[in-house]
């Protein structure tokens, strides 16, 4: 009986604590020191690093980032469920959202770059040698000078951002065959490096020595080939907010926007800088050279 | 002192006011989960069907189409959701599987409870609660790593698709039904066995004709609910089939079920719109379908509880 009580006491010792903290976190919320960004895994990995470099700076605040996925990241900051949602697409492309009642923020650019198996023999292609590949008219790569070896085609889940981005510049809007999918761009590249005959497409920043870069066109998928839109598959990296959003969560994208961050994280984790772009393009896909600002 | 004796007997006793707290906590509980699940239930109903009534999906079109491409509108004008594909898929993947599972499961199980009940069992029940103990994503990762790279060398093709998952989900409903079928066959009374010996069966002759008949039902659940999990599993069938939305056509071409299109859709899509709807119908089928699963469970305990 004796120590059931000591249990008890225990237990309540315990609930006391845990409201108690409760009661702080809600007052620290409260304090705007709290904002949560989610959406796009292609944009996750500088976030995150970003998030943390500023909660080192600026003690108390704390930027929560999680995945989903560009459609999640636009419907929950459209809902006014986070504060910043991050994609690689424009709002007015995806469906369902009112682009609207969003603030684009660009933060970055990254470039996207069809891969194929080593084995394959084949590290350049032309525009319509892809499309051929892509819609199913090729299916060995001895028909565009590889290889006699089959194509296995390999496609990002529907309504992925870099899949959406490949398909309307790299295949001048054609829809790929129905083939493989996979929801990560980590994922693409292993089966791409293990599976004969294989291509698909990933980010610069996923390019290693285990797959073949293909360049299309004679120009190599390259940073400074993007730069001045020579290579068109690239896309923006946003972070939407709503109009009005929590101080805090626009002071971190305009951190995210400094040269500080700009010049160092996003450079070394393989996107490329906005101030290096000397082309912008719109949702609509129009591509205009940037006036020579001297800041 | 006579009305100081009735007060304490009128009085609750301590151990009755804890009969009542005890009741009322687990009743709490009881209520709690019963709630979960009506409002999962309602929760994936109510998005699922939306794509029938707001959308306007003809319910045979999505039954029975075979494209699935719910941001593209066909020449009808109608959005491509045809979820014959995954449906069959999984179908495929979930028969096949346990079809390959259960002659393994049930020699285990006769082994592990008629021919070698002390060592045998001493030493495969540690390795059948490891094999149910291993995360799914391992399963996964390791056919990929080696199920698809064996199946490509061996059957051809890429490696990825339904002969893979059935591989691995052989592997992962194994398990099951095996500790399933050993609780059957230990639910057989001792005197059936007993009986059949003494009129001059052989062992052999006993377990085929006495105990297996006697244990049928217990063994046909133990495959059923093998077959509701690997018919939910996800993660490692995603890992392997491919997902790609196509009728399967052969055994190593790729393809997919609804859990994998489910889990590499959901978070490019926005809530509300029908592509996202669409993809909460697959869930609606997949609810359905283990709803059925459990009937079925039921139905055979009956029967079986009906034939003692």
């Amino acid at each position: 009986m004796q120590k059931k009580r000591w249990i008890e006491c225990l237990l309540l010792v315990g609930l006391i604590i845990l409201g108690g903290w409760a009661y702080q976190t809600r007052q620290v919320n409260k304090a705007n020191m709290t904002i949560t960004a989610v959406g796009s895994t292609a944009l996750q990995p500088l976030v995150e690093a970003a998030g943390e470099d500023y909660s080192n700076h600026h003690l108390g605040t704390f930027i929560n980032v999680q995945g989903g996925g560009s459609g999640t990241g636009l419907s929950q900051v459209q809902e006014g469920a986070v504060d910043i949602g991050n994609a690689d697409v424009f709002a007015e492309e995806q469906k369902g959202i009112v682009a609207s009642r969003l603030q684009d923020h660009r933060v970055a650019v990254v470039g996207i770059t069809p891969i194929v198996n080593r084995s394959a023999g084949i590290n350049q292609l032309t525009t319509a040698q892809l499309i051929a590949v892509f819609t199913g008219k090729v299916r060995n790569w001895s028909q565009v000078g590889g290889k006699d070896q089959k194509i296995v085609i390999l496609n990002r889940a529907q309504g992925s951002g870099t899949r959406t981005t490949f398909e309307r510049f790299g295949l001048k809007g054609q829809r790929s065959i129905a083939a493989q999918e996979q929801d990560s761009s980590g994922m693409v590249r292993q089966i791409v490096a293990t599976t004969p005959g294989a291509i698909s497409y990933v980010g610069f920043s996923y390019v290693n020595k285990t797959i073949q870069a293909v360049s299309l066109n004679g120009i190599q998928p390259t940073n400074q080939n993007v730069a001045d839109n020579q290579w068109s598959i690239w896309s923006y990296e946003h972070m939407y907010t709503g109009h009005n959003p929590q101080p805090l969560a626009k002071k971190f994208i305009q951190y995210v926007q400094s040269n500080a961050i700009q010049n160092t994280l996003v450079r070394r984790l393989g996107y490329i800088s906005m101030a290096d772009m000397k082309v912008t393009r719109d949702g609509q896909g129009k591509v205009h050279q940037v006036e020579a600002n001297h800041e | 002192m006579n009305n100081n004796l009735q007060k304490q007997l009128l009085k609750r006793s301590k151990a009755a006011k804890l009969e009542r707290l005890g009741k009322t906590v687990s009743f709490l509980a009881l209520m709690l989960i019963t709630l979960t699940v009506f409002a999962i239930i309602i929760f994936v109903a109510s998005k699922g069907l939306s794509t029938f009534f707001t959308n306007h999906v003809n319910l045979m079109d999505f039954l029975t189409g075979k494209n699935w491409n719910p941001s593209v509108t066909n020449s009808k004008g109608q959005p491509e959701v045809g979820a014959l594909p995954m449906i069959s898929g999984s179908f495929v993947v979930t028969i096949l599987s346990a079809l390959l599972a259960t002659p393994f499961a049930i020699g285990t199980a006769i082994f592990m409870n008629e021919i070698s009940p002390h060592r045998g069992a001493k030493l495969l029940q540690p390795v059948i609660e490891l094999l149910v103990g291993i995360p799914s994503v391992v399963y996964g990762f390791i056919g990929l790593t080696v199920v698809v790279p064996a199946v490509r060398s061996v059957f051809g093709g890429s490696g990825f698709g339904i002969l893979a998952g059935t591989f691995v989900l052989f592997v992962m409903i194994l398990p099951t039904v095996t500790s399933m079928s050993v609780d059957a066959l230990r639910s057989v009374p001792r005197y059936y066995r007993e009986a059949a010996l003494a009129l001059g069966a052989t062992q052999w002759q006993t377990i085929y004709k006495v105990v297996l008949r006697a244990a049928t039902p217990g063994m046909l659940t133990a495959i059923v609910f093998g077959m509701a999990r690997a018919f939910g599993e996800a993660l490692a069938v995603q890992m392997v089939i491919g997902n790609a939305a196509l009728m399967p056509t052969s055994l190593v071409s790729p393809a997919s079920t609804l859990t994998s299109v489910l889990t590499t859709g959901i978070g490019n899509t926005v809530m509300g719109s029908l592509q996202n709807n669409a993809l909460w119908s697959l869930a609606l089928v997949l609810l359905v379908m283990s709803l059925i699963f459990n009937l079925v469970i039921r139905m055979i305990g009956r029967k079986g509880a009906m034939s003692k």
